[in-house]
Parts: structure tokens; C-alpha cells; sequence
């Protein structure tokens, strides 16, 4: 049995299969996460507010514009990130439990973030640049707490994010408690992760300074299959090992550092999605990194649907239902694959 | 006289650990060269020096008459393959993914693999014998059958050397075999240098054009077998008894391990 030799390599035929699939199921996504609220609005006057046809003065016109839209497009937004981080932490690591806060973005930048409430900085861009600044100190102090031995000493790497996110809880918690007041009630949603605060202009530069990382790591996504092989056996075929590690680890914390600071920590999608696609498209990274891009921003997009029309009154912070969902589901497929 | 790779004056250390002491040797194209020594004695660190895997510290390594130094990562993929001696584990790939994996110094960054790399793949495939086996996952095949995975794997890199350590170390007598026929195979049909680390003296007497025996970091001796494999130079460089006598194949040593029971009178 030999390879089938096609004209057009089989490598693209299935990329664009599993993207198309995935675009599709992320636009469903996000049509339903711009018709649901609680202000109502069938599903065909929705579509007519999208498509241009209905009064830009009405209510819903408004609503779905500048509430709902924004914060779609931005659950899409940090669920690619998150998916795409916690797929390039788990080839560049070899590790099945990393996520893209191992490193200890997470801890760095709710100390930053937490701070910034602390000091009656305004959500945005305030506390945003402190949680910003938290993570990537937290990454420069890895890189150099690594830089004596090997930066490709993967088990060294992975023992100083877990000290420093240690670290940081410890921090944070003596944080929390020295506070008292309403600023508690604003740490712990931030500390759950909260999609509500989306603005249409924010979230275009959040778009502008991810989209390049995706990008960046789409082209190194062969080099990742290469490194599965080992370091060895990979730098035999060609790939410049130091320079591939490090910016993929630059631009992955980059852009999850982007993210979370904007808003808050959502764990598990990171986790979580990178082995649901890989469990459904199969081990090969030129596939899985569109995949967790289009899968993630969907998965996102479903979970925040669901924390904001589940609760009879309020809203529920995503990173609740990622879990509540994301963990059984995982199981079960995990079970059906027979591993 | 035209060398596949030069070795002038390499030395190497780890830390204050000197592992190789002024080696300077070449091997020439289209040979069959076995590098043997006790443990410990540089044989893995030469390699991948010679595999550009470890960075040059002292002394000159020249591939195919250029400095080793001077060749991008893909080019040198291109000149050398390597098939080192820990496969890897749990490689979630089929058998003709990991084997195309080896065209990605002729392809762009995406490895996006043309007619040319698949055609390649599937005769690399058959010159190893694991062309039936294109569809199995990894995890699911023999020791043997993986290492010859890895061995299309290299070859599908199209190179003039063939570096791999110790590819029988784990294989049974069959295997063992099969994978030196392969070496040799490879040597005579497609004219590749072959450069292996081997802890079997016999097969190496066997197979090999050139042997190189090395320790504690240095050249003992360097030559065709039968000059190489002298009892002397055996005994003294791996500290036990021997005894070498001509194979009853003929033409080369062979070697038989001499148990304590049978030297307890003479030592």
C-alpha cells in the first residue's frame, strides 16, 4: 500500500476541508450569539439589522452594533488565543497538561491587573496595562531565570512557570485579603474571566495586535510537527531549533498576555480545545492551528452565549461554563477514540 | 582520494568533562564506516557533532569539503541525515506521515508536500520494507519495523552521509541483520556513506569498509577491519579477555567473549 499520488497535495485538500468546516460552525456561533439576549429580537430581525436592511436608529440596531457584536467578536477573539496558546505550549513543552498560563502569564498579569483595581484605575486601558505589564514582566523573568541554562530545556521552563504562578497566587491572595470594599466584587470577576466590557474599538485593536501571532505561528505550524520527533531528529531535518522555541514561546505569551489582560483569566478552553481537535482533525499542527483558531473562537462564543441567557437575572462569567461543559465533553470523546 | 567528512582537530568538553581529544580523522565516499568503543568514549558526541546537532567548540568538521559551519540548517539537512539512538516515543503519526517528514529540507516552511516528495517517500518506503505499513500508527509497530521507519525517514532527506547510532542496539538477531543489509544496500545502490556507532564488534568486522575505534575521547585505530580488530587492541581498549580468530565465513575477524570460568587459571 503506497501513498496515493494526487496533483493536488492532500495536505491542502484536508486544510481547507477542516477550515471550511470549522468557519462554518464559528459563523453559526456568532449569529447566535448576536441574536440571543435578553432584549429579544427574532432571529429574522437580526439577520435584517446585519445585513444592513433595518432603521439604524432602532433599538436593536443599537444593541447588536455596540453590545452584542463587540462582545462576540471578542469571545471569538481570546478563544482563538487561548486554543492557539495552549496547542503551541503542548508541542513547544511536550507536555499534555500545559496550558497557555504555564508560564506563568496568569499569575503575573492578575497581580497586575489586581493592583490596577487596587490603585481606582479605569477598566480600560488602566487596568488592562497593569494586567499587561504583570504578564510580560512574568515572561521576561522566566526567560532569564532560563537564560544560564538552555531555553530548550523544556522541564526547566516548565518548573519556573509553575513556581512563579505559585508565586503569584500567594501574592494575590494576600491581596484579596486586604480588600474590603466593592473592589473585591470587581478582582473576583476579573480573576473568572468577563467578556461584558467589550467596545467595538477596542476590540479592533486587540484584532490588530492579534492577528499578526496567528499569522507568525501558522508558519511555524511545520516546524511543530517537526519538533514532535524530537529535538534531535528535528534539527537533523533543518529546523533551527533555538530560533523556532523562542519566538514561538515569545509570540504565544504575547498574545495571551493581550488577551488576558483585556479580560481576565478564562482557564480551560486553552487546555481543553487543543486535544478536543486533535481527538477530531488528527496530530498534524498545519491543520490544528487554523482549526484551533475557528474551533476556540466558536467554543468561546457558545460558552459566553450560554453564562449570559442561563442565569434568570444577570450573568455568569464565561470561564464558569468553559469547564462545565468543555470537561465532560472531552471525556466522552476521549472514551469514543478508545485511547 | 575525496573525503565525505574531514575531522581536524576536534576536541570537546562537557563542562570539565573532556569528551573528545584532538580527533583527527576522515572517512571517505561510499564507505561503510563503524565507530566502536567502550561506553563513554565520545562515540555519541562525535555523532552529533558530525550531525551538527551539538555546537562546534574546537577544530574543524568539513562535510563534503566545506567547513561544516558554513552551511544553513536546511542545507546541511540536505548533505546529512541522522537516525539517532533513542527513537522517538508516542509519535502520534502514521507510518508515511513521519517517513515525508524527512522531505522538509526541499520543501517551504509549511511542508507542503508535491508528487516529488510523495514518490520519494513511497521508494524510500520500499527500500526499507515498510511500504505496507504506510497506513499503521507508529505506537503499533515492532522495534525493528520503527527503525526502519526512521531509516526511510533519513533517507528521504536524499543525503550523501548517513549518520545513525546504534540502530541494532535494541533489535533481535533477524533484525540486527536486516537493518546492516539495509546499511550496506544503501551504500551499494545509492553510493551513500554510511556512518555508524555500534557497541557489536562482530558486526562491524562484518560490514564494515573502515572501523574506527575510539577511547576515552581518542583515536586508538583507524582501518579496514582485519588490521583493526587485532585481540591486542581489543583487550587493551575494552579491559577484558578476548579471543579473535578469522570468521568461518572468511575474509574478516571474529570475535568471542571469554567468560571468567575459562581465564581464572591464567589470571
Amino acid at each position: 500500500m503506497n501513498f496515493v499520488t494526487t496533483k493536488t497535495p492532500r495536505i491542502i485538500t484536508r486544510l481547507i476541508g477542516s477550515s471550511c468546516l470549522l468557519l462554518v460552525v464559528l459563523l453559526g456561533a456568532v449569529f447566535l450569539g448576536v441574536s440571543a439576549g435578553s432584549s429579544g429580537g427574532g432571529m429574522s430581525s437580526v439577520l435584517q439589522v446585519i445585513l444592513g436592511k433595518s432603521d439604524p436608529d432602532s433599538m436593536l440596531h443599537a444593541i447588536i452594533w455596540q453590545i452584542r457584536l463587540p462582545r462576540v467578536l471578542l469571545a471569538t477573539l481570546v478563544g482563538a488565543t487561548l486554543s492557539l496558546g495552549g496547542l503551541v505550549f503542548q508541542a513547544l513543552l511536550r507536555n499534555l497538561l500545559a496550558e497557555p498560563y504555564i508560564l506563568g502569564i496568569s499569575g503575573g498579569s492578575a497581580i497586575g491587573a489586581i493592583s490596577g483595581i487596587l490603585l481606582g484605575l479605569s477598566r480600560f486601558p488602566g487596568v488592562s496595562l497593569a494586567a499587561f505589564m504583570g504578564s510580560i514582566a512574568t515572561l521576561v523573568l522566566i526567560l532569564v531565570m532560563t537564560s544560564g541554562q538552555s531555553v530548550l530545556k523544556k522541564e526547566s521552563l516548565l518548573l519556573s512557570g509553575v513556581m512563579v504562578n505559585a508565586f503569584c497566587s500567594s501574592v494575590i491572595m494576600f491581596l484579596v485579603s486586604l480588600t474590603r470594599d466593592a473592589k473585591l466584587h470587581n478582582i473576583i470577576f476579573w480573576l473568572m474571566g468577563d467578556l461584558s466590557t467589550a467596545d467595538i474599538r477596542q476590540v479592533g485593536i486587540l484584532a490588530g495586535m492579534l492577528l499578526p501571532c496567528f499569522i507568525l505561528v501558522f508558519r511555524h505550524s511545520h516546524a511543530l510537527n517537526l519538533l514532535l520527533m524530537g529535538k534531535e531528529m528535528a534539527q537533523s531535518t533543518g529546523i533551527n531549533i533555538k530560533a523556532v522555541t523562542i519566538t514561538l514561546l515569545v509570540t504565544s505569551s504575547f498574545m495571551v498576555s493581550a488577551t488576558v489582560s483585556y479580560c481576565g483569566l478564562i482557564g480551560f478552553v486553552g487546555l481543553v480545545m487543543p486535544h478536543l481537535l486533535r481527538l477530531i482533525f488528527g496530530p498534524d499542527h498545519r491543520i490544528l492551528v487554523p482549526a484551533c483558531i475557528l474551533g476556540g473562537g466558536s467554543y468561546l462564543v457558545i460558552c459566553d452565549l450560554l453564562a449570559r441567557t442561563l442565569p434568570e437575572q444577570g450573568e455568569m462569567p464565561a470561564g464558569v461554563i468553559t469547564a462545565l461543559i468543555g470537561a465532560p465533553l472531552f471525556i466522552i470523546l476521549l472514551k469514543r477514540s478508545g485511547r | 582520494m575525496n573525503p565525505a567528512i574531514t575531522i581536524t582537530n576536534l576536541s570537546h568538553s562537557f563542562g570539565k568533562h573532556n569528551v573528545l581529544r584532538h580527533l583527527s580523522f576522515s572517512v571517505e565516499k561510499g564507505d561503510f564506516f563503524i565507530i566502536i568503543g567502550p561506553n563513554g568514549s565520545g562515540k555519541t558526541t562525535l555523532m552529533k557533532l558530525m550531525a551538527g546537532i551539538l555546537k562546534l567548540q574546537k577544530g574543524q568538521i568539513d562535510i563534503l569539503g566545506l567547513a561544516n559551519l558554513t552551511y544553513t540548517p536546511k542545507a546541511l539537512a540536505r548533505a546529512v541525515a541522522f537516525v539517532p539512538q533513542r527513537l522517538p516515543v508516542n509519535l502520534p503519526f502514521t507510518v508515511g506521515e513521519a517517513v515525508l517528514l524527512g522531505r522538509a529540507p526541499y520543501q517551504g516552511a509549511l511542508g507542503i508536500e508535491r508528487e516529488r516528495d510523495m514518490e520519494i517517500a513511497n521508494q524510500a518506503m520500499q527500500f526499507t520494507g515498510v511500504d505496507h505499513l504506510t497506513g499503521a500508527t507508529l505506537s503499533q509497530l515492532s522495534g525493528g519495523e520503527q527503525q526502519r521507519v526512521f531509516i526511510a525517514r533519513a533517507i528521504c532527506q536524499e543525503p550523501e552521509i548517513m549518520l545513525l547510532d546504534e540502530p541494532t542496539a535494541s533489535l533481535d538477531l533477524a533484525h540486527q541483520v536486516k537493518v546492516m543489509d539495509l546499511m550496506e544496500k544503501l551504500k551499494r545502490e545509492k553510493g551513500i556513506t554510511v556512518i555508524m556507532i555500534s557497541h557489536d564488534v562482530n558486526l562491524a568486522a562484518m560490514y564494515s569498509d573502515q572501523v574506527l575505534l575510539l577511547k576515552d575521547g581518542e583515536v586508538v585505530c583507524i582501518g579496514i577491519p582485519s588490521a583493526v580488530l587485532s585481540f591486542r587492541k581489543l583487550e587493551e581498549t575494552y579491559g577484558c579477555k578476548l579471543l579473535v580468530d578469522e570468521s568461518p565465513l572468511g575474509g574478516f575477524p571474529r570475535l568471542t567473549l571469554v567468560p571468567g570460568r575459562y581465564r581464572k587459571p591464567y589470571t
